[in-house]
């Protein structure tokens, strides 16, 4: 018993000590640089206009470096995160490393931050995919001596409390990739969004598939806001058309399972005329499904991977490949030595999305790299290249 | 005309469930009306049923193996990097393969048994342990690629005399069966499930637990390389192609109405069991049931499944010996 | 009940003596290998110019105990009667949903919430109790299966987090006293009723001797299904909890929180890293508290050096096996010298 009090007593001490809550005080106001609330039908009628709008935009910066571009920026002032002198310790907070889209961006990000002499310091900590501990570790960070915190949250939603408490220290927040609830980050770097990905690939059938032929939409999971969004920018496209959406499924983001759902359809519908994507891993599998049930392959979406890209030139498919551009990982960083010189950055700066076509595919085709490398990360010209990507 | 098939304890029900499932195939799918479509459906399935029956000889003798799904990717991801798209490197890279899958079997078999460790533990380690150490190696992502000729196995078709085309897959998996089934009447397949049963009663009888044991952990490995062989032929190279496979390989072993824990259930019933739950996703697949659904069905399935073997034998029983009672026994009041 | 039992070969004796033997407990390895850890730690980080155990450090490894150590407390009473429990990661995501949802952003749905959530995972302890008492399913795939059937409801119904924490209930999330969390300080209450529970009371004497035999303890007047069943119960319950605190973290619900950082096998994990039999009837929430701490010292300290997120897993594989392959060899040679002396 006199253990137990001796426990109250010393909580009692060390709530005299210093009780105080890592709550950051009331967001200032509810506006959301994110483009949709995590709980809608996912389909935004203005939005959808913004996004499919910036495709055609012509974007303000540097000539092929698309990830220093930005399109219809607002400029924010960052004067008072002026750092003179250098010395950076830039911290970031990455969601993971879990697929071959975060590995090739986030050696891109490495190199990046290489060309910077004035960041002596580049602390990453990788909350592995799980939520709590990407809270965890933004906490950790705002009580390191970060210069900038970079945020690339694992999720919309639970993340918004952690990120406005980093926001709260005074140093500068930079958020890429997915968004949050909140506008305090400097600024928000992200890729036109899901509903051009979606739109261009659904065009594209729209444009190549004859009227009344068979699609099949092809999807990873549910519920992610990105991934929703692409399907539901498609949806629209398809609804004002005459193909005949045959199937949506949902293929986990597994090969054997694409392949065994294609087929499946492939067999059942006799014909299949065209394969709609939200996202190009498991394109190849689709594509073989075909190839083995010995019928050509239809008009396909697939993205900038280079085991489609390649199969893509080899058998001279009817093609697309919207691209989530892995570049995006490089401007984070430019962004963070802009913000730490005092120079202007956009508060929502949206970069480039470009889409590989049958005409320019040619370019993307890289023999030597390895089959899930994403061609699209700017990462061509750096110093180093290609070692750490391959 | 008195010849019965001889069916191992506990293979009926699942055979059941199997020919049910087939049927509805049948009426649900036009791709179903013929062989071509059950071809595909087997060919499909056959990865699974190979790891349902390495995941048998662990689970008969006692144990868990939780590291085959990790070990698929493994060996995919292995075979992608050394093979990297040369032919030539095919034929060494698949015994490198197999002979990781033997390794990793023999340190699951080792620490076990040796060291004493239960299995659950050993295995979850393993899988851990591969999981990382595969991606360390390659630095996140896959690499390389695979070459044609170790796609074959997954992909092609070998022309069979009076068959037709019949997948690789297929040919292989009912080799693998056959030698499996072959096996468990053996003297040594008996006394694994012995182990399963009563390990100190085999051990008095003179029998070599830990050397069964060791044996079952190596078929699991090695069975598990095939099966990465199979998966990496199908879809190609992919960093979540052994994804929950340990899980649905138990699952499947379960549906076939082996007992946990060991000492029961028969090799066929355990590949029928995966092959029933391959033909259950293509069904509710067919039926348009939403991929959300499909997992809650699988959930009650399997507890469906469980509850059954564990009480139906007492049913059945039941069943048997009331008439007997009947005959003795008069209620008293009624 | 023992699903896990796996017998073991014959001892082999040992040439340590007793007393040494004695004074080594499962629980006192624990605590020694997280000293070491800690001092090992603080050297390697301190070799990078930084400290591991600043005010940052220690609330970094609390808060990373605080969710792993609520959930394992609840695994540690399941696998004390040789069950244990795989549906505990989607129960966490579902009831941080349900209170997120309750509450919806008004401090007066606090505690219906907090208990609806309660409430919804005490039901889901009964069924996977009842699943493995009445219907007599192996406790391993009964939970595996209700843990599917949970994750088809969360999939079929939630496209992503959902619902709103009020600010005043995220106290419980951030809130700390010097370095020390407040959710810190309710998981060690947690672990202190678990404990007393445990050690202290009639039903939790049954607890060990359900694992330890459940035919002896059923002929010596147990109810050995009530024991499980109750087993069960708390242990959802405490996953609940978890739910509970990572949705006042997170500010909302969220499927797929429990799923993602892997509750299910990691709390097992941490169960059999503080020295409790994965068979039952041996060990207690003590050193589960033990092994909790030493995953999120392992952590932090991995995230102080930068470690590769790859080379993590392989360095818990290792620790996994390596701490349990010691447990098992001190157990023979306790049984060793029963037999012998």
């Amino acid at each position: 018993m006199t253990r137990r009090w001796a426990l109250v007593a010393a909580a009692g001490m060390l709530a005299l000590a210093g009780c105080s809550s890592d709550l950051p005080d009331e967001p200032s106001s509810g506006g959301s640089p994110s483009s949709d609330s995590p709980k809608s039908e996912f389909f935004d009628q203005a939005e959808y206009d913004r996004q499919l709008a910036f495709r055609n935009a012509t974007p303000q910066g540097p000539n092929g470096k698309p990830w220093e571009q930005m399109l219809e920026p607002q400029m924010a002032d960052t004067a008072k995160f002026a750092k003179p002198g250098g010395k950076y310790t830039l911290c970031f907070s990455n969601a993971a490393v879990n697929n071959p889209w975060r590995q090739v961006g986030f050696k891109t990000m490495q190199q990046e931050v290489k060309l910077h002499p004035e960041i002596t310091d580049f602390v990453v900590l990788d909350a592995e995919a799980k939520d709590d501990k990407q809270v965890s570790d933004i906490q950790s960070l705002s009580g390191r001596n970060c210069s900038a915190i970079i945020i690339s949250p694992n999720t919309t939603a639970t993340l918004t409390p952690a990120v406005e408490q980093a926001c709260g220290t005074g140093v500068p927040v930079i958020v890429f990739d997915r968004g949050v609830n909140t506008t305090c980050p400097v600024t928000f770097i992200h890729p036109i969004g899901g509903f051009a990905f979606g739109a261009d690939g659904a065009e594209f059938l729209k444009e190549k598939v004859k009227p009344g032929g068979k699609i099949l939409a092809l999807r990873i999971l549910p519920g992610v806001d990105v991934l929703e969004q692409r399907w539901a920018a498609a949806n629209e496209i398809f609804g004002g058309t005459e193909l005949d959406v045959v199937g949506v499924e949902f293929t986990d983001g597994d090969a054997a399972k694409t392949k065994s759902i294609v087929s499946d359809y492939i067999q059942r519908e006799g014909k299949i005329d065209g394969v709609w994507m939200d996202a190009g891993a498991t394109a190849v599998a689709a594509a073989e499904a075909f190839q083995d049930a010995g019928v050509d392959v239809p008009a396909i979406v697939g993205e900038d991977q280079q085991d489609f890209l390649r199969l893509w030139v080899d058998e001279g498919l009817n093609a697309i490949a919207p691209t989530y551009p892995t570049y995006q990982w490089r401007t984070p960083v430019v962004a963070a030595v802009k913000i730490l010189k005092g120079e202007q950055v956009p508060k929502e700066w949206v970069l480039p999305q470009p889409r590989i076509t049958s005409d320019n595919v040619r370019e993307y085709v890289k023999q030597d790299m390895p089959p899930l490398h994403y061609a699209m990360c700017g990462c061509e010209g750096m110093p180093g290249y290609p070692g750490p990507w391959k | 005309m008195t010849w019965r098939p001889r069916l191992a304890e506990g293979t009926a029900p699942v055979l059941v469930v199997l020919l049910l499932l087939l049927v509805g195939l049948a009426i649900a799918g036009p791709a179903y009306d013929g062989p071509a479509g059950y071809l595909a459906l087997l060919k499909r399935a056959a990865p699974l049923m190979i790891l349902a029956i390495g995941q048998y000889f662990v689970i008969v003798s006692g144990g868990f193996d939780l590291s085959v799904g990790a070990l698929v990717t493994a060996g995919v991801v292995i075979a992608a990097r050394l093979i990297d798209g040369s032919e030539s490197a095919t034929t060494w890279v698949i015994l490198v393969v197999l002979g990781f899958g033997l390794l990793v079997g023999l340190v699951n078999g080792l620490v076990t048994t040796k060291l004493l460790v239960p299995s659950f533990i050993v295995t979850l380690g393993m899988l851990l342990v591969l999981d990382g150490a595969t991606f360390l190696w390659t630095g996140g992502a896959p690499r390389g690629a695979l070459s044609t000729g170790f796609r074959t196995f997954g992909r092609g078709a070998l022309d069979v005399p009076v068959l037709g085309e019949v997948p690789w897959s297929v040919l292989i998996l009912l080799a693998i069966l056959v030698a499996a089934a072959l096996f468990m009447r053996s003297g040594t397949g008996r006394a694994l499930v012995a182990v399963g049963d009563n390990d100190a009663a085999v051990r008095l009888s003179g029998g070599q637990v830990d050397r069964l044991r060791l044996l079952a952990f190596v078929l699991s490995g090695l069975l598990a390389a095939i099966a990465a062989i199979l998966f990496g032929g199908f879809a190609g190279v992919s960093a979540q192609v052994g994804e929950g496979l340990e899980f649905r390989a138990i699952t499947a072993v379960v549906l076939g109405g082996v007992l946990l824990g060991g000492g029961r259930g028969s090799v066929v019933a355990a590949a029928a069991g995966a092959l029933s739950l391959e033909a259950l996703f293509t069904l509710l697949n067919l039926l348009g049931v939403s991929g959300a659904l499909e997992s809650a069905v699988q959930g009650v399935i399997i507890i469906a499944a469980v509850a059954y073997a564990a009480l139906g034998g007492g049913l059945r029983q039941r069943l048997r010996l009331w008439p007997k009672h009947r005959n003795s026994v008069q209620p008293v009041s009624s | 009940m023992s699903t896990l039992q796996e017998n073991i070969s014959p001892a082999r004796q040992s040439a340590v003596r007793p007393a040494v033997r004695r004074r080594f407990t499962p629980v006192v390895i624990v605590y020694l290998a997280l000293v070491t850890l800690l001092v090992v730690g603080s050297v390697l980080v301190g070799l990078r110019g930084e400290v591991l155990l600043d005010q940052a450090g220690i609330l970094n490894i609390l808060t990373r105990a605080t969710a792993l150590g609520v959930v394992a407390v609840g695994q540690t009473m399941v696998i004390l009667t040789g069950s244990l429990d795989l549906s505990v990661a989607y129960l966490i995501g579902l009831t941080s949903l349900l209170a997120a949802e309750t509450m919806a952003g008004r401090e007066s749905m606090v505690l219906p919430g907090v208990l609806l959530a309660l409430a919804v995972a005490a039901g889901v302890g009964l069924v996977n109790g009842l699943i493995i008492t009445v219907l007599r399913a192996n406790a391993f795939i009964a939970t595996l299966g209700v843990a599917l059937i949970l994750r088809g409801y969360l999939e079929n119904t939630y496209t992503g987090p959902a619902g709103d924490v009020p600010r005043g209930f995220q106290h419980l999330g951030y809130d700390r006293i010097g370095p020390v969390p407040v959710a810190a300080l309710l998981m060690l209450a947690v672990v202190a009723l678990a404990w007393w529970y445990l050690t202290r009371t009639r039903p939790g004497y049954h607890i060990y001797a359900v694992g330890g035999d459940t035919e002896v303890a059923r002929l010596s007047g147990v109810p050995t299904r009530r024991v499980v069943i109750t087993a069960h119960v708390l242990c959802s319950v405490a996953a609940g909890l978890t739910g509970i605190y990572l949705a006042s973290r997170l500010g909302s619900g969220a499927p797929y929180v429990g799923t993602d950082a892997g509750y299910d096998l990691e709390s097992i994990a941490a169960v059999v890293l503080g020295g409790t039999l994965l068979a039952g009837g041996r060990g207690g929430v003590v050193g589960t508290l033990g092994g909790v701490l030493i995953l999120a010292t392992l952590d932090t300290i991995f995230d102080d050096l930068e470690v590769d997120p790859f080379f993590k897993n392989v360095v818990r594989g290792v620790v996994l096996v390596t701490a349990v392959a010691l447990y098992a060899r001190r157990m023979m040679a306790d049984r060793a010298r029963r037999r012998f002396t």
